[in-house]
């Protein structure tokens, strides 16, 4: 599925004295089966921009194309067909577990799309199996009495059990431990590659998106600053920073082995190119 | 949907009316409310409406914005109005089928409808001019005047803060529960009403959890801060009543008594007396 946003705008609160502007005349196309990192700092419009995508929230002027078609110009149901095939999960999403078992709150969703209870029953298996967790072992318990991050994964499952074509999370490391966060990020890339479909995901790390979209949106006050790859927009560090943001790491660290060694490269972003590059080079 | 709510907001434009000492407005507003509901012609509704469109003026709230206050309030009006207007017995002036309306009626409907509405408009003018904190604030003062009550005057007071507090706090995550669980696909907009009873239990059920979890971590939070109660608390900001806060009692004092001698006036406006 391509999602093409165009000149879209939202303002908060409209004409009261807590008005908004969140959105500013986005244009961007996120195309059929792309891995795409949004990032931003905190009120830069991220969230409001991915809300939008389906349908969730109405710009105040301008309009997102689903497969060409304006999703703010269908019928009600019609939008609801859509969020069977756009899932979005929302920062902290275990805040949205509800059900008595783990097996029955996964289920809500396919049971939404007036699934049968075998195909319900296997997409559950499946999407618990997806993000890591027992199925035998958790079925059962009740959401509230998982850990925190186990809860995160349920949630998650939850919405990868209606097998949307695109799949657009909203910072879904925030507050986990290191450990929790690499395993998460991990299985969205495996599934990305499985499954072949398009993923948004929203995050304030660089270091964590960098190594795994093909394509970086970097937002700053409801604009879009950079929409391109991890390449070339770490290598822009002079606006990154003056916007709030940083690169990895690493990227510093070759910067400062420039002064030394001209030859080596600047575009890199993880510690295993690094690697490979400082070797080259001191090795000749 | 939610965003119309505006029952307890406060809105902040600095104008003379926001400056007022909360007791001087809550005093003004408690008088107010007792006696609308002594006037017993238009007189006193005509005089209700300048005072109240005065204060509007000066408070540099948008009329709009008071008007969407009543709006929530539209099914109870036109509830009153239509029970009054064809329950109440006397001189018939129009039938429909079975259903009389009487001079007593038309005159009862309106009143109330006014009532209503004046009531609705006092009070949020007072909300919308007085930031929850001023307004706990002078309201543990006046509780501190009442028997019974003074006792417990803090910990309602600190209640009510915590629960105005909270109040766009607790919209704003229902919105964002709706939205989640909108999500993965759950309809509120249609189906029969047992369905959209039914479908209310996802945003209900951790709307609950949230809200007891915030309780608790704002629990620990305050006892952490040592926060025990009332006694021996004082404050950083103490409420002062400037010459402003004199000028407007007695100009609300004697707008009470004005409306007070409108109940005299013999003259008919439109019912008769």
């Amino acid at each position: 599925m391509s999602v093409e946003i165009k000149n879209l705008s939202h303002t908060y609160s409209e004409g009261s004295p807590f008005e908004f502007k969140a959105l500013k005349d986005i244009n961007l196309t996120i195309e059929d089966g792309s891995f795409i990192g949004i990032i931003g700092h905190t009120g830069s419009g991220k969230s409001t921009l991915i809300q939008h995508l389906n349908g969730l929230l109405t710009p105040t002027s301008g309009t997102v194309l689903v497969d060409g078609k304006d999703i703010f110009e269908t019928k009600k149901t019609e939008l609801i067909q859509l969020r069977h095939q756009i899932g979005l999960v929302f920062q902290y999403p275990e805040h949205q577990l509800f059900e008595e078992t783990v097996q029955k709150d996964v289920a809500f969703g396919p049971r939404n799309q007036g699934l049968t209870e075998d195909e319900i029953d296997q997409r559950v298996r499946q999407s618990i199996k997806m993000v890591g967790l027992d199925f035998d072992a958790i079925k059962d318990k009740s959401p509230f009495e998982l850990s925190g991050g186990q809860m995160r994964r349920v949630a998650i499952a939850g919405v990868l059990a209606m097998e949307p074509a695109v799949l657009i999370l909203d910072e879904p490391t925030a507050g986990l431990d290191p450990r929790g966060r690499e395993e998460i990020l991990a299985q969205i890339k495996s599934l990305h590659r499985q499954k072949q479909i398009t993923v948004i995901l929203v995050s304030h790390s660089m270091e964590d998106i960098g190594k795994m979209v093909d394509k970086i949106l970097v937002m700053n006050e409801g604009e879009v600053v950079f929409y391109d790859t991890p390449n070339r927009v770490f290598t822009e560090i002079s606006t990154l920073e003056r916007i709030g943001l940083a690169v990895p790491e690493v990227t510093y660290l070759m910067r400062r082995l420039k002064d030394k060694y001209p030859e080596i490269r600047e575009d890199i972003f993880t510690v295993e190119a690094a690697k490979k590059e400082i070797l080259k080079v001191i090795r000749g | 949907m939610l965003k119309d709510v505006t029952i307890g907001q406060y809105y902040p434009t600095g104008s003379v009316i926001h400056k007022l000492d909360p007791r001087t407005k809550i005093l003004f507003t408690t008088a107010f409310v007792v006696m609308l509901f002594f006037l017993n012609n238009l007189w006193g509704y005509l005089a209700t409406f300048l005072i109240l469109a005065t204060i509007t003026l000066l408070s540099k709230i948008p009329m709009g914005y008071i008007i969407r206050g009543i709006k929530g309030l539209v099914l109870i009006i036109m509830l009153t109005v239509v029970l009054n207007l064809f329950m109440t017995p006397g001189t018939v002036v129009a039938t429909l089928g079975p259903l009389t309306v009487t001079l007593e009626g038309l005159k009862v409907a309106t009143y109330m409808a006014l009532r209503l509405i004046f009531l609705v408009v006092g009070t949020s003018i007072m909300t919308l001019t007085t930031s929850p904190i001023d307004l706990t604030d002078g309201m543990e003062w006046c509780m501190r005047y009442i028997p019974f009550v003074r006792r417990y005057a803090h910990e309602l007071a600190m209640m009510m803060s915590i629960a105005l507090r909270f109040i766009p706090t607790l919209m704003e995550e229902t919105e964002r529960i709706m939205k989640a669980q909108k999500a993965r696909g759950a309809n509120f907009e249609t189906g029969n009403i047992i369905s959209r009873a039914k479908n209310l239990i996802p945003i209900l059920i951790p709307l609950f959890i949230s809200a007891f979890r915030r309780a608790d971590e704002l629990a620990t939070a305050m006892e952490a801060r040592c926060y025990r109660g009332g006694e021996n608390r004082t404050r950083m900001k103490q409420l002062a009543f400037e010459f402003r806060d004199g000028a407007s009692l007695v100009l609300m004092f004697l707008m009470i008594v004005g409306l007070y001698l409108t109940t005299w006036i013999q003259i008919p406006l439109l019912f008769p007396v």
